[in-house]
C-alpha cells in the first residue's frame, strides 16, 4: 500500500477563452464554420484568434497519508482548478494525478440542495451526492441534525430557511463525510463567525483522525491553525512549499515592496482605473524619510500619491491594514472626516497626495500589510490592491517592554492606569 | 477520463489515476454500479419535486395522457378517420400513449437535465450518465400510474389481457432503451449546442406523428412499412398494444429493425456521452 495519498506529476489544465466560447456553440455556427474552414486554415496560419490560458502548469507534489496540506494563492492562481481536477470534476490537459483512497470533496456547501425539499429530505439527497451510502446516512442522521441545530425545522422546505440555517445544515451533512482524503475549497469564506468557528473545529477533528486533508483558503489564520504544510500557487505553478508558518509568510510578503515604498508603473495598472492613476504608496517615519520599519512609540505617516486625469466626484482614497495572518485591522478613507468630505466632494484633475498619520503607541510589533482602495461609494471602484506594501513595527520602548514577553494582538495602546489603595 | 485498478495487497486499496483522455473512452459501467444509490436518490428527488406544491399532485400524471388521448382521437378519428383495427379508439390510443409518454418525457427532460443539474456537475464527481438515466426512470413512476388507469379502461371495455402479455416487460424495456439512447444523445449535445432546447418541441411533435399512437400501422402502405419501422418506437408501440389488447402483431422484420436501431442508439449514445463527458464541467 502506498504511503502517499495523492501524487501529482506535471499536472496542467488549459482553458480556451475568447471568441470561441463567448457564446454557446450553435449548430448553425458549426455548420457555417464548416464552409469557412478553408479560409480559416489560411488565416490560422497567421496566428490564431483563440486565446488559451493555462490555469495550471507543471504542478507536481505528493501528499503523504494523514497529512494536512494547505493551498494558498491569489485569485486566479489555480487553486480551485487544482481541486476540481483532484475531485474528478474536470480533466487535466496534461500530466496525471494518482489518488489512493476515497476522495470526498467539499467545493461548495449544499451541493444538490433543492429548495422544495425539506431539511430531512435534503440531508438524504446531499449525503448521497457527497458519496455516502443510504445506510451510512441513516446511521448518522441524528448526529447530523444535532450538529446543524435546525432540529425544529427539519421538516420544513429548505427554501424557508434563513441563509444561516441553510449553511449550518449543509455543512452538517458535509462534516459527516468520512472519506480517506478530504478536499476542501474555501467553505469557510461564507457564514458568520460562529459558523466559521464550528467549521474550523470540525475540520481540525477530521485532521486529528488521521485523514488526509487538502485545504484551500484565503483565511491565513485558518491555514495556520489547521495545516502542517502549505503550498503556494502562483499563476498556475507551485511557487513554494514549506511548513505553514513559512509558507504563509512567503505568500503575504512575496510581491510586496519591502522598502517602504510601492510604486505603480503605467502598464502595471489595468486600464479600467482611469481616470484614477495610482502612483505610489509610502510609509514615512517622523523624520520624513521613507522607511520600512518604524517604531511603535512614534507616530508615522502613510501617504498615497495619485493622479486624476479627469475630475471625479465623490472619490475616496483609503487604506486597509492587515496583519500577516490576513486579519483586517482597520480601513480608513481620506474623506472619512467631515472637513475633508465637504471640501473634496469633487476633485479636479491633477496630481494628489493623500496622507494620514498613525498615532504613536497604536500598533503592536510585527509585520503589517497595507492595501489601498480608490472608489466612489457604491458606484464604482477605481483601483484596489489588497496587498500593496508591508512594513515592520518595532516596539522597543513601548509600555510593558520591561518584561520580555510577546503581547498578542495587533494593537498595543498606551493606556493610562490608575492604582489606588482602597483599604 | 479515469482508469481504476486495484492493488493486490491487504487491505485492498482503491487507486484512481486521473489523466487526460482522448477520443472514445471506456463506458466505465463499474462506476455506474458503485453509484447506483445515487440513481435512486436523484430519481426520487425529481419525482417528489415535480409533485410538491401542486394541488393535483400525482393526478397530473393521468391528466396529461388523457388529454393527449382526447386530442389524438379527435384528430386521427373524427378528422382523419384513420383505422384503429376495429378496437375502441380511446383504449387503442391510450394503450399506445403509455410507452410513448415514457419516450416523449425522456425527450424533453433529458435535454434539460444536464443544464438544470449544472451545480452538481461542476462541484462533485459521479458518473454523469446518472443524470439522464434518473430523468428517464422518473418517467416510470408516471407510467405506473397510467398503467393503473389503463387497467381500469380495460375493465370498462371488457378486455382481457392476451396470452402474450408476458412480453409486456420486454417491450417496456425496449421503450426504455430507446428513450435512454435518444436521451443520452440529446443531453450530451445540449451541453454543447443550446439549440437542442429549441429543436425539442418540434422533434417531439414530429416523432409523435411518425409513431402509430393515434392510428394503426396498417395505415402505412406496405412498401413503406420497413422504412417506417426505422422509427424504433413503431415496434415498441405496436408490440405493447398487441401484448395488452391483441391488436395486430408487429412483423418480425419491423420488430427486428426496431430492436437493432434501439440498441444502436443506446450503445452509440453511451459512447458519445462518455466521450463528451470530459467537457461537461467546463462547458455546462
Amino acid at each position: 500500500m502506498s504511503e502517499y495519498a495523492i501524487r501529482v506529476e506535471n499536472l496542467g489544465k488549459r482553458y480556451t477563452i475568447g471568441a470561441q466560447t463567448e457564446r454557446y456553440k450553435t449548430l448553425r455556427d458549426s455548420l457555417t464554420n464548416l464552409t469557412r474552414l478553408p479560409a480559416e486554415i489560411l488565416r490560422r496560419g497567421m496566428g490564431g484568434r483563440k486565446e488559451e490560458i493555462w490555469a495550471l502548469k507543471d504542478v507536481s507534489f505528493e501528499i503523504k497519508k494523514g497529512a494536512v496540506l494547505g493551498v494558498v494563492g491569489r485569485n486566479g492562481a489555480g487553486k480551485s482548478t487544482l481541486l476540481k481536477i483532484l475531485s474528478r470534476v474536470t480533466e487535466p490537459t496534461e500530466g496525471f494525478a494518482e489518488i489512493h483512497g476515497r476522495v470526498g470533496s467539499l467545493l461548495e456547501v449544499g451541493t444538490g440542495f433543492h429548495p422544495e425539499l425539506t431539511g430531512r429530505e435534503n440531508i438524504a439527497l446531499n449525503g448521497a451526492i457527497l458519496g455516502m451510502k443510504k445506510r451510512e446516512i441513516e446511521r448518522k442522521y441524528d448526529e447530523i441534525v444535532e450538529f446543524s441545530g435546525v432540529e425544529k425545522f427539519i421538516d420544513t422546505p429548505v427554501k424557508r430557511y434563513s441563509s444561516g440555517m441553510y449553511l449550518r445544515l449543509a455543512f452538517a451533512v458535509a462534516a459527516h463525510m468520512e472519506p480517506e482524503i478530504l478536499v476542501v475549497d474555501e467553505v469557510l469564506a461564507v457564514g458568520d463567525a460562529e459558523f466559521q468557528r464550528k467549521c474550523l473545529g470540525k475540520m481540525s477533528d477530521v485532521a486529528q483522525e488521521g485523514r488526509t486533508v487538502l485545504f484551500v483558503s484565503h483565511n491565513m489564520s485558518a491555514i495556520l491553525r489547521l495545516t502542517e504544510e502549505t503550498i503556494v500557487l502562483e499563476k498556475g505553478r507551485v511557487a513554494y512549499r514549506a511548513p505553514s508558518a513559512e509558507a504563509v509568510d512567503y505568500y503575504l510578503t512575496s510581491g510586496f515592496a519591502q522598502t517602504g515604498e510601492r510604486s505603480w508603473l503605467a502598464d502595471e495598472v489595468p486600464a479600467e482605473t482611469a481616470p484614477f492613476r495610482p502612483l505610489a504608496l509610502r510609509v514615512r517615519n517622523p523624520q520624513g524619510t521613507i522607511a520600512d520599519t518604524i517604531r511603535s512609540i512614534e507616530p508615522f505617516t502613510i501617504e498615497m500619491e495619485y493622479q486624476l486625469d479627469a475630475p471625479i466626484t465623490g472619490l475616496r482614497v483609503g487604506l486597509y491594514m492587515l496583519s500577516t495572518h490576513g486579519d483586517h485591522i482597520f480601513s480608513s478613507f481620506d474623506t472619512d472626516n467631515a472637513d475633508e468630505y465637504n471640501q473634496y466632494i469633487m476633485r479636479p484633475a491633477g496630481r494628489y497626495v493623500s496622507r494620514c498619520s498613525i498615532p504613536a503607541d497604536l500598533l503592536n510589533d510585527g509585520r503589517y500589510i497595507l492595501g489601498v482602495n480608490a472608489s466612489t461609494f457604491r458606484v464604482r471602484r477605481y483601483f484596489q490592491d489588497e496587498y500593496a506594501l508591508s512594513f515592520i513595527v518595532d516596539s522597543t520602548g513601548a509600555p510593558g517592554m520591561q518584561w520580555a514577553e510577546p503581547r498578542p494582538g495587533p494593537i498595543r495602546p498606551r493606556l493610562s492606569w490608575n492604582i489606588k489603595e482602597i483599604g | 477520463m479515469t482508469e481504476t485498478s486495484v492493488t493486490k495487497q491487504e487491505p485492498v486499496e482503491q487507486v484512481v489515476v486521473l489523466k487526460p483522455s482522448k477520443g472514445w473512452i471506456a463506458l466505465n459501467l463499474k462506476d455506474l454500479w458503485l453509484y447506483r444509490e445515487l440513481i435512486y436518490f436523484l430519481t426520487w428527488r425529481d419525482v417528489i419535486v415535480r409533485y410538491k406544491q401542486t394541488v393535483l399532485g400525482a393526478a397530473w400524471a393521468i391528466i396529461q395522457p388523457v388529454i393527449n388521448m382526447l386530442v389524438l382521437s379527435f384528430i386521427f378519428g373524427n378528422l382523419g378517420r384513420l383505422s384503429t383495427e376495429g378496437f375502441p379508439r380511446p383504449i387503442f390510443t391510450f394503450a399506445a400513449l403509455l410507452p410513448w409518454g415514457l419516450f416523449s418525457k425522456a425527450l424533453s427532460d433529458t435535454g434539460r437535465s444536464m443544464l438544470s443539474n449544472r451545480n452538481m456537475i461542476t462541484k462533485v464527481y459521479f458518473p454523469r450518465m446518472i443524470i439522464p438515466l434518473s430523468s428517464i426512470l422518473g418517467g416510470l413512476v408516471d407510467f405506473s400510474i397510467q398503467f393503473l388507469v389503463l387497467i381500469g379502461m380495460m375493465i370498462y371495455y371488457k378486455f382481457m389481457p392476451t396470452s402474450a402479455v408476458w412480453t409486456l416487460p420486454l417491450f417496456l424495456l425496449l421503450a426504455l432503451a430507446t428513450a435512454l439512447g435518444v436521451g443520452l444523445w440529446l443531453s450530451a449535445l445540449n451541453v454543447l449546442y443550446r439549440d437542442i432546447n429549441y429543436i425539442l418541441p418540434f422533434l417531439t411533435q414530429f416523432w409523435l406523428l411518425l409513431t402509430p399512437v393515434g392510428y394503426s400501422v396498417s395505415e402505412i402502405s406496405p412498401q413503406w412499412q420497413n422504412v417506417y419501422a426505422l422509427n424504433p418506437m413503431v415496434g415498441v408501440v405496436q408490440g405493447f398494444r398487441w401484448a395488452l389488447l391483441g391488436t395486430a402483431a408487429p412483423s418480425w422484420i419491423s420488430l427486428g429493425i426496431s430492436v437493432v436501431i434501439s440498441l444502436g442508439l443506446l450503445v452509440s449514445g453511451m459512447f458519445y456521452f462518455r466521450r463528451m463527458e470530459r467537457t461537461f464541467a467546463d462547458m455546462v
